[in-house]
């Protein structure tokens, strides 16, 4: 029976969701003192909706063969990635407390050799496009109704080979996946679009052959509507999701201090930062 | 405004034909085509043996899948596209994408066959073999031609440090074989070899040496060809052939030639190794298609020095460590000594 929890009567709602993934990843910064902290809150909506709306998965089982594939390949949102798993059972919530430290399951960079969940190994920035282009190949091969999705940053695009599989999708005419960019417009070295101009992002996306949406990251609505959308088009052609996200999401202080790659959290932050989230739960 | 000269004009003479530097009593050679067949007069050959062995490898193997990139005629990979279309992969010439689908298929079970020349295996889309595959030990065969010095057209297509590269990843097996039969062997090796492998593919007419010889191929098997009281030459790849040639040719001078095989670079059997040099004071020579820094000769070094093995004498027949010049395949296999020949003639003035 596939994990598809909204199809539960009792299942809690997507804001719920994403209130605790973001919740989650605030309790591992707090445990390590830092982390991706701002892009785990930017993304919880996301992840929110493919995994508690989009996704077929076994919790207890996490290479079941008949699961979509999720790929991170923006690894240093493991922070973000590992609250949603924990949320979905696939990672116990105990093992919260041992985000990046020594001999966890959890490390800071995600890869696939230490996490239950973790599809690939991310990090190395701009491939996880790319093996998903060969994933989505293979589950044609086995002729699998499955999706391969693949979550990457605005930062991702500035890289050759993001354009290399973008191509090498729609030659194939890749329907079975959905490609997710978190445009935060954020990377290392200051506001994206400065740092590499990748805009107008939809053209890009279409001249490649795929069937293009944009939608606010974090509205809760236009984000299922986006992912039914693509999952539901008959067009052959692969799908991306342009999600233009806040930094720092759900705890105002944090949103409104000056972005940055790295957001800065005072040791003293970490409880305000929970305190703020909870006093925004169900708002 | 400073920039490298190469060919005629290091010699120092700027703006000189070619022409000028050329013995005028000698014709002079021609670069061939980007891939010439390294089969001289009267030597047997085989055609595509890593293309047809894979169609055999294949056979009861739905798993394996062949992909390319724009380079499935020049790597023999067509024979199995024509074979097979339906697991045929054509990716394009993107290099880098083809490596991270190729990761993306083996998850899913596939075992794929990716083909490209070495030089952009190995230079161009080494961190998406890093991170992509290896890291995650996924099998995919990454298996191509233009190794070392096999073509003329200069350092963009001669794959000189290909070996220097990929020996430093870990969990890589590195496999060098010489010639049709080692090519068509290794291949079903590395077939039913779990795991990552870089494998170097002569193709197109490949020369059939080694069936004269009681070997047989085993991954990370090293193979004494032929003993000799004199020398003993470890050779991976073309070189082996070369050193066959070389110890006929030594004969002539009463120089016993010994030749041990190690196809297999990476892991390096050491043991064997270790073994043939200590016996019998014998002069060790290390001849490898590829440049002196980081390839066999080296590999060979260390594992001497880690295991208190010191030769009499050791040298390199290898490459030199810089970008070789462009032009014709048997001018440049005797200008940088790797000729049978000229190999010949280096270990006869080493003793």
């Amino acid at each position: 029976m596939e994990a598809r929890t909204t199809l539960l009567a009792n299942a809690p709602a997507l804001e719920e969701r994403a209130w605790r993934i973001r919740r989650n990843a605030l309790r591992m910064g707090q445990v390590q003192g830092q982390g991706y902290i701002a892009q785990a809150l930017g993304v919880a909506d996301v992840l929110a909706v493919s995994y508690f709306h989009a996704l077929s998965y076994r919790p207890e089982e996490p290479d079941w063969e008949g699961r979509d594939r999720f790929l991170l390949s923006i690894g240093h949102y493991a922070i973000a990635l590992y609250a949603a798993l924990i949320e979905a059972g696939i990672i116990p919530p105990d093992e919260l407390e041992s985000y990046g430290t020594d001999d966890s399951r959890l490390p800071m960079s995600g890869m696939a050799s230490y996490t239950p969940g973790m599809e690939i190994s991310g990090g190395s920035l701009g491939i996880g496009l790319g093996i998903a282009v060969g994933i989505g190949l293979g589950l044609k091969r086995k002729s699998s109704d499955r999706f391969v999705y693949n979550l990457m940053s605005d930062g991702e695009l500035d890289e050759g080979p993001t354009w290399e599989a973008a191509m090498s999708a729609g030659h194939w005419r890749l329907d079975n996946l959905i490609c997710i960019v978190d445009v935060n417009r954020m990377q290392a070295d200051g506001v994206s679009t400065g740092v590499l101009n990748f805009e107008p992002l939809p053209a890009k996306w279409e001249a490649f052959g795929w069937h293009v949406q944009r939608v606010d990251g974090n509205d809760m609505g236009a984000l299922v509507q986006a992912f039914d959308t693509a999952r539901a088009l008959t067009e052959p052609k692969p799908r991306v999701i342009i999600c233009d996200t806040r930094m720092a999401k759900g705890v105002p202080f944090l949103e409104a201090r000056e972005k940055s790659h790295f957001l800065r959290v005072e040791p003293h932050e970490w409880d305000l930062a929970i305190e703020a989230l909870d006093a925004g739960r169900g708002a | 405004m400073s920039r490298v000269r190469r060919g005629p004009w290091a010699a120092g003479m700027a703006g000189t034909p070619a022409a000028a530097m050329s013995d005028p009593s000698k014709p002079r050679l021609t670069t061939s085509a980007m891939i010439a067949s390294l089969v001289s007069e009267g030597q047997r050959s085989s055609t595509a043996p890593f293309g047809h062995a894979l169609v055999e490898a294949a056979r009861n193997r739905p798993d394996i899948v062949g992909m390319t990139a724009d380079l499935g005629k020049y790597t023999d990979l067509h024979i199995f596209g024509a074979e097979y279309p339906d697991r045929y992969y054509q990716m394009g010439m993107a290099e880098q994408n083809m490596m991270l689908a190729a990761a993306g298929m083996a998850h899913e079970g596939f075992v794929p066959f990716v083909t490209t020349y070495a030089v952009f295996a190995s230079r161009r889309t080494y961190d998406f073999i890093s991170q992509g595959i290896v890291e995650e030990g996924l099998n995919v065969k990454i298996c191509c031609a233009l190794p070392g010095l096999t073509t003329g057209y200069g350092p963009s297509h001669q794959a000189t440090e290909d070996i220097a590269i990929f020996r430093g990843m870990p969990d890589l097996t590195i496999v060098d074989p010489c010639d049709a039969l080692d090519i068509g062997q290794a291949t079903h090796a590395i077939a039913a070899h779990q795991g990552p492998v870089y494998m170097r593919l002569l193709r197109g007419k490949v020369p059939l040496v080694l069936d004269e010889y009681d070997y047989r191929f085993e991954l990370g098997r090293a193979s004494l060809l032929r003993d000799g009281a004199d020398v003993l030459v470890i050779s991976s790849g073309l070189m082996t052939m070369r050193a066959l040639e070389a110890a006929k040719l030594l004969e002539t001078d009463r120089v016993s030639v010994a030749v041990l095989h190690s196809p297999t670079i990476k892991p390096l059997d050491e043991a064997t190794i270790v073994r043939e040099a200590g016996r019998g004071g014998r002069a060790v020579v290390v001849a490898e298609n590829h440049s002196v820094i980081g390839g066999l000769g080296e590999a060979v070094a260390g594992a001497l020095l880690r295991n208190g093995v010191a030769p009499p004498l050791f040298r390199q027949v290898a490459l030199p460590d810089v970008f070789l010049d462009a032009g014709a395949l048997p001018t440049l296999h005797d200008r940088y000594g790797i000729s049978a020949e000229a190999m010949a003639r280096s270990i006869k003035g080493w003793l």
